[in-house]
């Protein structure tokens, strides 16, 4: 489905603060993966999905989706099949608009017409959507007015209706408190199965990388360092996968255990 | 007298509806307008005087605007400037095609010719002048309104105003966010440009200096507008940006009036404008201080007397 062909990225090149962000990365998602993403801070996690989206353009190397080259399309035209999901909630929705309001641009991708598309009928089907996250009658009300839990949740519904083929999903619950965290990934995990999506999901919570998806990737330096699936992967524990990180990245962080929490 | 106010209130309403797109909608600190005013009145004066009707006029004076807009709208989007800037580029440039469209003269009258002011009283005859003004400037406005409205509950206003709130959101809709600001500075100046285009026509003479400090004193009737109602649906916000600039007009017309018995000259309403959008600004500020100074004392109450309450069963 998505195919990454040595991409790298070097911020600020030529100035002293050249920094190689993504290391000649070659990657190839298949249809239905669900990949939970490992990694310490300033390993390249968040890089890679601003490339994959097409927030910034790549230095080298080349990229398709679906077998057409998107490496020059700019991030909009990506988001037409393309999902994402930020770790701020306040980035995936406007709130300074009702919550009909937010989900009707998010009905339809791409350039909007003059159609006045919310109606009575499309108020129900939102009504029944909303129940799923306990806002089904707050339809009129500023989506300023919701927690970041409710936000978060809303985003992932709005993502959703508008019916991606891939999503990315980064660390979209760390800025959550535990319960909305697991309301939100529950969540997640449903729309996953139910609607077959192919997924990316960037995560410190090594417990939750190794229950949710089919495979997982470590990444350390710009560079993916490990990449399992399937039988392998579900053997994994949390002491393992800290083991394998300290052995593989070669560094002598006091802490690295730290940077790779547990919970 | 009190039909010129509301008259001069409403030519100057289309202008502020302008602005509440760019500033309040958009979240887009829009300076084009000083310019595209000017550019309204200038191409509407040309056009009637050399014999167009004055709805094509209009018409002319509208698609002026919206390109002065999309001008603006394009140094933002292609050059990555900050849009304060690209308005500011715009309205400078625009200052010498005003020049231009005027025929290389600072001020063209409107003499002999029929405007929409002297067409009026012929058409509503039966009622004075005045009031034929009045009725015909309000009918154009709520025409203009109404068409507001309804574009800002389709689909793509609604993405408009999705854009003013999260750029990102729209991205990540699959929209292009530089096509929706082309669309919306341009909407947004259009109306500004059909405003000079009235506000010419009433006042028998366009001028290139027209648009000087027209920001602020459209700034200055939507913070009015704003004291007097809260709501976050369009034909109220549509609404109050109306009455606002009504009562701008009229403080301006009392300033006039009656300025000279504390010593006021026109000269100084530029100075009392700036002045009434910072007092706006921080009326505003103190009124959520004040409310969240409220929401403490409440809180304190309602601690004291859950104290109060826990006392008098320990006590009991």
């Amino acid at each position: 489905m998505l195919d990454l062909n040595s991409i790298t990225k070097v911020f600020y090149p030529g100035t002293v603060n050249e920094n190689l962000a993504i290391d000649d990365v070659n990657l190839h998602v298949n249809k239905g993966d669900v990949i939970c993403i490992v990694g310490s801070n300033g390993s390249g996690k968040s890089t890679l999905f601003n490339l994959i989206a097409g927030t910034y353009p790549v230095t080298a190397g080349t990229m398709t989706f679906d077998g057409a080259d998107i490496t020059n399309k700019p991030e909009y035209r990506r988001a037409m099949t393309i999902g994402r999901i930020f770790q701020d909630p306040t980035r995936g929705t406007a709130a300074n608009m009702s919550i009909e309001d937010n989900m009707i641009t998010a009905e339809t991708k791409g350039m909007k017409g003059l159609r006045i598309s919310l109606n009575n009928e499309k108020r129900q089907q939102y009504r029944t959507l909303l129940s799923l996250i306990g806002l089904e009658d707050r339809l009129k009300d500023n989506v300023g007015l919701l927690s970041g839990g409710q936000r978060q949740a809303l985003t992932l519904l709005m993502m959703v209706m508008s019916r991606p083929k891939m999503v990315l999903l980064d660390e979209h619950t760390a800025a959550l408190d535990p319960r909305n965290a697991q309301t939100v990934m529950d969540l997640t995990e449903r729309f996953i199965g139910e609607h077959q999506l192919t997924a990316m999901m960037i995560t410190h919570n090594m417990q939750a990388a190794i229950d949710f998806g089919n495979r997982l990737i470590m990444m350390d330096e710009g560079r993916i360092i490990f990449d399992v699936s399937g039988e392998e992967k579900s053997s994994l524990t949390v002491e393992k996968l800290v083991r394998l990180f300290r052995d593989l990245s070669n560094k002598t962080y006091a802490h690295d255990a730290g940077l790779l929490t547990k919970e | 007298m009190i039909e010129g106010i509301f008259v001069d209130g409403l030519v100057f309403s289309i202008m502020v509806i302008g602005i509440l797109i760019s500033y309040r909608i958009l979240d887009f600190a829009d300076l084009t307008c000083d310019g595209s005013v000017a550019t309204g009145a200038a191409i509407a004066t040309m056009a009637i005087v050399s014999g167009f009707p004055i709805t094509v006029a209009l018409l002319f004076a509208f698609l002026g605007g919206v390109l002065a807009g999309m001008v603006t709208a394009t140094i933002h989007n292609k050059l990555k400037i900050p849009g304060l800037l690209a308005g500011i580029l715009t309205m400078t440039m625009l200052y010498s095609i005003n020049l231009r469209i005027l025929g290389n003269k600072a001020n063209v009258p409107l003499l002999r010719v029929t405007t929409l002011y002297t067409k009026l009283p012929t058409i509503f005859s039966f009622m004075a002048p005045e009031w034929a003004s009045l009725v015909g400037t309000l009918l154009v406005v709520l025409l203009v309104k109404s068409i507001i409205d309804v574009f800002f509950r389709t689909d793509l206003g609604v993405s408009m105003g999705a854009m003013g709130g999260n750029e990102q959101m729209v991205i990540s809709q699959g929209i292009n966010p530089e096509l929706l600001k082309m669309m919306g500075i341009g909407l947004s100046n259009g109306l500004i440009a059909l405003s000079g285009g009235l506000l010419a026509q009433y006042q028998g003479f366009a001028d290139a200096n027209l648009g000087q400090g027209m920001v602020v004193q459209g700034l200055a009737a939507i913070m009015i507008g704003e004291f007097l109602f809260s709501s976050n649906r369009i034909s109220l916000l549509t609404l109050r940006a109306i009455f606002g600039a009504i009562i701008y007009k009229a403080l301006m017309f009392f300033g006039r009036k009656y300025g000279y018995l504390v010593n006021i000259t026109p000269n100084d309403f530029k100075l009392l404008t700036g002045i009434l959008v910072i007092a706006s600004l921080f009326i505003a500020q103190t009124r959520s201080a004040a409310s969240s100074a409220g929401a403490k004392r409440k809180a304190i109450a309602r601690s004291q007397q859950r104290r109060d309450t826990m006392e008098e069963e320990s006590h009991a």
